[in-house]
């Protein structure tokens, strides 16, 4: 197997196929220790991680937290409220003051495009891209190709829909890099408003009929609509939307019966999905959530083995 | 070591293992991965013969246990744990292609005692190299081979390497 040299994680746009799978087996291996008695292994033991999230987040934080935990890292957690940062302070000097303090990793969250890759150039710890604005979400997408390859057996040749606002999702984004790099086939609905121009140059298929997508594909990913966004008239209205776009037990009867239903989170029940589909037989949310830790664990484990003159260029 | 060699140790130790335990009650057999499986099974497989019952096999993957973790370059490659049964109060014995420095072990025996509580932990080896590094010694040895820190010892077996079993010792150091 090949062996992994990267210092930080930004995005799966430069990762390789092989790098990618290299992390989805390595995560294969971490989920086990998540179901011991003992839910700890002393991998990372005497490392620093240090959570730095600029805006809000559960899921991820939470899992990142546990993700370290288990690895026997100690983690410190930074929000932009009660920091510095209120202050006048700018992330440079915040983040090279952290630094300054031995920390081995950061894991960053930012609402702008790029944050995490200019602290990864500035900075010696290993840098994790946690979502940059519209830009990326690696171990979303990551989490997410284990569950499918979990449930499914393969990535190569799967039809994956994507529904929702595309325009607006780091998820999205990052999926379609990591999936299409495996040999999936992506498909993309959405609004004509949240459907980003020349998308398909990344080599999906776009659609603007939902059935299409239940028709035609193994998984469907349901994005979260970012109500936020109403208030830029990208949108007619939320129950429109729904009813467009929303995903309920009377459009499934298209689907195939084994289709798998995805959701990143936070669900806003009754928008993009109704509740019944949620937490129906077809829905793995609660999966990706829990798969979610064993592959920052892999994550936090490859990235904190490496040095950092191995990666720079 | 051929073929037939290891094939005569591993039914020796089987019967050393039954003998010595009067039986099978309470054990289970734990390989560490990757050649120590291959060596558990065929020991699962040879204890059913003489005894007629069937020991709960277990995988151990060390990787994440290991002392050296922070001093090595790339990350090795983590493999998975598969105990699928409770280890408290039952006597384990830990099994193993080649003991060598004994960190290997050192290592595995963090990695069970997170799982419970044995009531005994014994360790089976097909090789004793030599070189200890720590206070450790093997219940049931294969074979005792005298090497020097430059040779380098490995088993093939079958199932893992797609050649006959063998045990060989070569002379120059091993690129690690």
């Amino acid at each position: 197997m090949m062996e992994w040299e990267r210092h930080d994680l930004l995005d799966l746009e430069e990762l390789s196929k092989e790098e990618i799978e290299l992390i989805l087996t390595t995560a294969k291996s971490f989920k086990e220790v998540s179901t011991r008695e003992v839910k700890k292994v002393p991998a990372l033991r005497g490392k620093t991680v240090v959570m730095l999230f600029f805006e809000p987040s559960t899921r991820t934080r939470i899992s990142f937290e546990l993700a370290a935990k288990r690895l026997s890292a100690d983690t410190l957690n930074i929000s932009s409220q009660g920091s510095s940062l209120v202050k006048g302070e700018s992330i440079l000097d915040t983040a090279k003051n952290i630094e300054a303090m031995n920390v081995d990793m950061i894991v960053v969250r930012h609402t702008s495009a790029g944050v995490p890759k200019v602290l990864a150039d500035a900075l010696g710890p290993s840098v994790i891209n946690a979502g940059d604005g519209c830009r990326a979400h690696p171990t979303q997408a990551l989490l997410d190709i284990f569950t499918m390859k979990e449930r499914l057996g393969r990535i190569e040749g799967l039809n994956v829909g994507i529904v929702g606002d595309i325009l607006h999702s780091r998820v999205a984004r990052s999926n379609i890099w990591g999936l299409t790099k495996l040999g999936a086939k992506v498909t993309l609905c959405g609004p004509s408003t949240l459907m980003p121009i020349g998308i398909e140059q990344l080599g999906v298929r776009v659609t603007y009929d939902l059935n299409d997508v239940l028709k035609n594909c193994d998984v469907v990913m349901v994005l979260r609509l970012q109500k936020e966004r109403q208030q830029e008239k990208f949108l007619p209205s939320i129950r429109e939307y729904a009813k467009m776009f929303g995903i309920n037990q009377e459009k499934l009867q298209t689907a195939s019966k084994d289709i798998l239903i995805m959701h990143p989170g936070p669900t806003n029940r009754g928008v993009e999905l109704s509740a019944e589909v949620a937490d129906g037989p077809h829905s793995v949310i609660l999966e990706q959530v829990t798969n979610g830790v064993a592959i920052r664990m892999a994550v936090l484990y490859l990235l904190l083995g490496t040095k950092k003159d191995g990666a720079e260029e | 070591m051929d073929k037939e060699a290891i094939r005569r140790a591993l039914l020796r130790i089987a019967h050393e293992i039954v003998e010595k335990h009067k039986g099978v009650e309470a054990l289970c057999l734990i390989g560490i991965r990757t050649r120590g499986v291959i060596l558990a099974e065929r020991l699962q497989k040879n204890i059913k013969e003489i005894e007629g019952c069937d020991l709960p096999v277990g995988i151990l993957d060390i990787t994440l246990y290991r002392d050296d973790l922070t001093m090595v370059s790339t990350q090795p490659v983590v493999g998975e744990t598969h105990i699928d049964f409770d280890l408290t109060d039952k006597k384990i014995i830990l099994i193993d292609d080649v003991l060598f420095t004994g960190r290997t072990i050192r290592s595995a025996l963090d990695a069970l005692i997170d799982f419970g509580r044995p009531s005994e932990i014994q360790l089976a080896v097909l090789i004793d190299r030599g070189h200890r590094e720590l206070p450790i010694r093997a219940d049931y040895v294969g074979k005792n081979i005298p090497t020097s820190l430059q040779q380098n010892v490995q088993v093939i077996l079958q199932e893992t390497d797609h050649k006959d079993d063998e045990v060989i010792v070569a002379q120059e150091k091993k690129e690690s």
